[in-house]
C-alpha cells in the first residue's frame, strides 16, 4: 500500500478549526446537512414528488368510493357508462381495429374527466377501473418496496454491527453469508424463492406466511439485496472499530450494546439513511419485476408489475393499460433516486453510495 | 500471485457447491411441490407415482438425491421432470440467444457509458452535462422490461412508423445481418440502465480525478489539453469501471437479462429460466442457477486479477 499520507497535524487540524470556527460552531452534523439540503431545490421537490404519489395511493379507498364508484377487481363487462350524455360500452365486443380482426372485448381507453370521474385512464379487458388499479397497484409495490427496504436495512445493519464490532469468526461467518448471497444471480434467486413460496406459502420454524401474502415478494426482495448494503455497512464499521472514540467507550467500561448503539449506530446513520432512500427505489424496480414474471405480488392483488404484464399482451389494442403503471414506476423511482443523491450530497459530500441492481 | 488465484479458485469452488446445495433445499423444501405427482399426470394410480419416485430416487435421503442430480448435471444426462428434455442440451440451446444479447448490450454500454461520462465530466456545470444527467437518471429509473415493451410497440409493432422487426432471435449463422437487425432494440434495451449507471459512476470519478496533483502537474509543464484527458485523468477513471463492468457483465450472462430475453422472446438461457420456474421445474433451475453462478464466480475471479494488474497498489504480495 502506497497511497499518498497527507500531513495532518493537530496544528493543521487547529488552523483548519479556527478557519471555519465562525461558520461550523455549536451545529451538529445534522443540522449543517440540513442546511445544504434545504439549499437543493431540485432533491427537494422531487421529495416532495414522492410523498405526493404516496399521499395520493394512500388516498385510494376515497377515490374509490367517491370519483371511480368501482373496486379495483370489480369487472364491468357488458356494462355501458354515460359521457357527454351517450351511453358507451366499457368494453366493446371486438372487430377491425387498424385493419386487423380483434376477436376478444377493446376496453375503452383513458376518458380523463370527461366520464366524470369514472375511467379516468380507462379500463382493462375485464372492465375494471384502470384508475382504481393504478392507485391499489401503486400501494401494493410502495408497501413492497418500502417494507423491504426497511427489513432489508434492518437486516443489513444488524448483522454488519455485529461482523464489524466482534470481527473474529462472527465477521467471518457474517462475510460469508453476504458473499454467498452476492454469488446467487439475485434476479433468478428471487424468481425461485418468489415462485416456490407463492405455492403454499411458507409454514416453518413457527412462521406462517399464506401463499398470497405481500411479505413473501417483500421478505424475498430484502433477502436477496442484504448484501448490497450490509457488504458497504461492515466496511465502514470496521474502520471505526479502530478509532480512538470506540476504545475510549470501551475503556469506560461501555457494553458491547452500547458502543453499538450509541457510538457506531450514529456514525454510521447517514449511510444508513441514504442507502435506505435509494433501496426504495431499486426494490420498487426488483418487485415490478418479479411481478412481470409471475413470481411477485400474486392476483388478485395488483401491483404496478402485474398491470404491465396484464398490459403486455393487449399493448397493440390497449396500450395505456401498460404504458400508464410504467410512468408510475418511472415517477416514483426517479423521485426517490434524485432525493437520495441530493441526501447524500448533503450528508456526506465525499461518501460513493451506489446501490448495485 | 499463484497462492492468491489458487486460493481465489478454491474459495470459487466451494461458493458453487453452496450455492447448489441452497438452490436444492430452496426446493426440495416447497410443500405440494411433488414432481412425481406432476410427471405422472392427472390419472396416475398410487403404484404409478410409487414407480416414479422409485425411479427419480425421491425416496432417497436428500443429500444422496443432491449429489445424483450434481453427477448427473455434470455428466450431461439430467432431464427435466417437466419435459424430460435434457438439461444441459436445453442450455447450450438458449447460450447463442444469451450471449448475442449480453455481448453486444455490453459493447453498448460500456462505449456509451464512457463517452456520456466522459462529456458530462468535461462540460461539469454547463447545459450537455445536466441534460445528461437527467437522462442518465431517467434512465437508471426505468423497468427494463417496460422500456422493452414500449421500444417494442413504437418501433416494431402496430404502429404508423414501425421499421424494426419484431422480437425473435436469428442464430448469427443462418443470416448475419438479420441476427443483427433482430438484436438492435434489445442490445439498447438491456444497455440503457448501465448506460445511465456508468456515465454517472465514470463523471465522478473524473471530476474526483482531475483534482489530483499529478494532473496539475501535467497540465503544468504543458501538455496539450486531450493528452492530459485521455494519458492522465482517463486511465485512472476508468480501473473503477473495470470492476463493474466484469461483475454486471457476469451477472447479465448470469440471468439477469432474463427481463430482456422474456419481453423480446429471445430463446436464451434466461427465457428456459423463466419457463422453468414457472412449471416449478427442479432439474433446470439447478442447471440455470449453477450456470449463472458459474459466470458470476468466475467474473469475479478475473475482475480480481485484472484489477491487480491494472493498479499495482493493491497487488497482492
Amino acid at each position: 500500500m502506497a497511497e499518498s499520507t497527507t500531513d495532518f497535524t493537530l496544528d493543521s487540524a487547529a488552523a483548519l478549526a479556527a478557519e471555519e470556527q465562525g461558520a461550523i460552531e455549536g451545529k451538529s452534523p445534522w443540522l449543517l446537512a440540513w442546511r445544504r439540503l434545504r439549499r437543493n431545490y431540485v432533491a427537494l421537490s422531487f421529495l416532495g414528488l414522492f410523498v405526493l404519489i404516496v399521499v395520493i395511493c394512500t388516498l385510494a379507498p376515497l377515490y374509490k368510493d367517491y370519483v371511480a364508484h368501482t373496486g379495483p377487481n370489480e369487472g364491468h363487462l357488458g356494462e355501458t357508462f354515460t359521457r357527454d350524455g351517450k351511453q358507451v360500452p366499457i368494453v366493446s365486443k371486438g372487430g377491425f381495429v387498424g385493419g386487423e380482426f380483434i376477436a376478444g372485448g377493446i376496453p375503452v381507453g383513458p376518458q380523463l374527466w370527461h366520464a366524470g370521474g369514472r375511467y379516468v385512464f380507462g379500463a382493462d379487458t375485464q372492465g375494471r377501473d384502470v384508475a382504481v388499479r393504478l392507485l391499489y397497484g401503486g400501494l401494493t409495490s410502495l408497501k413492497v418496496g418500502i417494507g423491504s427496504a426497511l427489513i432489508c436495512s434492518l437486516f443489513a445493519l444488524v448483522l454488519a454491527l455485529l461482523a464489524g464490532y466482534y470481527g473474529g469468526w462472527v465477521d467471518w461467518l457474517i462475510a460469508r453469508f453476504f458473499d454467498l448471497i452476492w454469488a446467487f444471480p439475485v434476479l433468478l434467486l428471487a424468481i425461485a424463492l418468489g415462485t416456490a413460496l407463492s405455492i403454499n406459502g411458507f409454514h416453518h420454524f413457527g412462521i406462517n406466511v399464506e401463499s398470497g401474502s405481500l411479505w413473501i415478494p417483500t421478505l424475498v426482495i430484502s433477502y436477496v439485496l442484504i448484501p448490497y448494503v450490509g457488504r458497504p455497512l461492515r466496511g465502514q464499521i470496521l474502520s471505526l472499530r479502530e478509532k480512538e472514540f470506540i476504545e475510549a467507550a470501551t475503556a469506560q467500561g461501555a457494553s458491547p450494546l452500547r458502543v453499538m448503539f450509541s457510538e457506531l449506530v450514529p456514525n454510521i446513520a447517514s449511510s444508513v439513511l441514504v442507502f435506505f432512500t435509494l433501496i426504495i427505489a431499486n426494490n420498487i424496480l426488483t418487485e415490478a419485476g418479479l411481478s412481470f414474471l409471475g413470481a411477485g405480488v400474486q392476483p388478485p392483488s395488483a401491483s404496478w408489475g402485474t398491470l404491465i404484464a396484464d398490459g403486455q399482451e393487449r399493448i397493440v389494442t390497449a396500450p395505456w393499460l401498460a404504458i400508464i403503471p410504467g410512468i408510475a414506476i418511472v415517477l416514483t423511482v426517479l423521485s426517490l433516486n434524485i432525493f437520495g443523491d441530493g441526501l447524500r450530497d448533503a450528508l456526506d459530500p465525499r461518501a460513493k453510495v451506489r446501490i448495485e441492481h | 500471485m499463484l497462492a492468491f488465484i489458487v486460493r481465489r479458485l478454491i474459495g470459487a469452488f466451494l461458493v458453487l457447491i453452496a450455492v447448489s446445495f441452497i438452490t436444492y433445499l430452496i426446493f426440495v423444501q416447497i410443500p405440494g411441490g411433488d414432481p412425481a405427482q406432476r410427471i405422472a399426470g392427472r390419472t396416475a394410480t398410487d403404484a404409478n407415482i410409487a414407480d416414479i419416485r422409485e425411479k427419480l430416487h425421491l425416496n432417497d435421503p436428500f443429500y444422496e438425491q443432491y449429489w445424483g442430480m450434481m453427477q448427473s448435471l455434470f455428466t450431461g444426462s439430467l432431464k427435466s421432470y417437466a419435459s424430460q428434455l435434457d438439461v444441459v442440451d436445453q442450455i447450450k440451446q438458449g447460450i447463442p440467444a444469451t450471449f448475442s444479447l449480453c455481448i453486444g448490450a455490453g459493447i453498448i454500454w460500456l462505449g456509451f457509458g464512457i463517452l456520456v461520462g466522459v462529456i458530462s465530466a468535461v462540460t461539469a456545470g454547463r447545459l450537455s452535462d445536466r441534460v445528461i444527467t437527467v437522462l442518465a437518471l431517467i434512465g437508471i429509473s426505468m423497468p427494463v422490461f417496460w422500456l422493452g415493451l414500449i421500444v417494442r410497440y413504437l418501433f416494431a409493432q402496430d404502429h404508423p412508423f414501425h421499421f424494426m422487426p419484431d422480437g425473435g432471435y436469428i442464430p448469427l449463422t443462418s443470416n448475419p445481418w438479420e441476427w443483427f437487425v433482430h438484436l438492435l432494440m434489445p442490445w439498447f434495451v438491456l444497455a440503457v440502465l448501465f448506460i445511465g449507471f456508468y456515465g454517472r459512476v465514470l463523471r465522478s470519478n473524473v471530476l474526483d480525478t482531475i483534482n489530483e496533483d499529478y494532473v496539475r502537474t501535467a497540465r503544468a509543464k504543458g501538455l496539450p489539453p486531450r493528452r492530459v484527458l485521455v494519458k492522465h485523468v482517463l486511465r485512472n477513471s476508468l480501473i473503477p469501471i473495470v470492476t463493474l463492468f466484469g461483475l454486471d457483465f457476469a451477472a447479465v450472462l448470469g440471468g439477469s437479462a432474463i427481463l430482456t430475453e422474456t419481453v423480446f422472446d429471445l430463446k436464451g438461457v434466461g427465457y428456459y429460466a423463466a419457463q422453468s420456474v414457472q412449471s416449478l421445474d427442479l432439474p433446470p433451475i439447478m442447471g440455470v442457477t449453477i450456470y449463472a453462478t458459474f459466470f458470476i464466480v468466475l467474473f469475479s475471479v478475473l475482475v480480481d486479477l485484472l484489477y491487480a494488474w491494472l493498479d499495482p497498489r493493491i497487488r497482492p504480495t
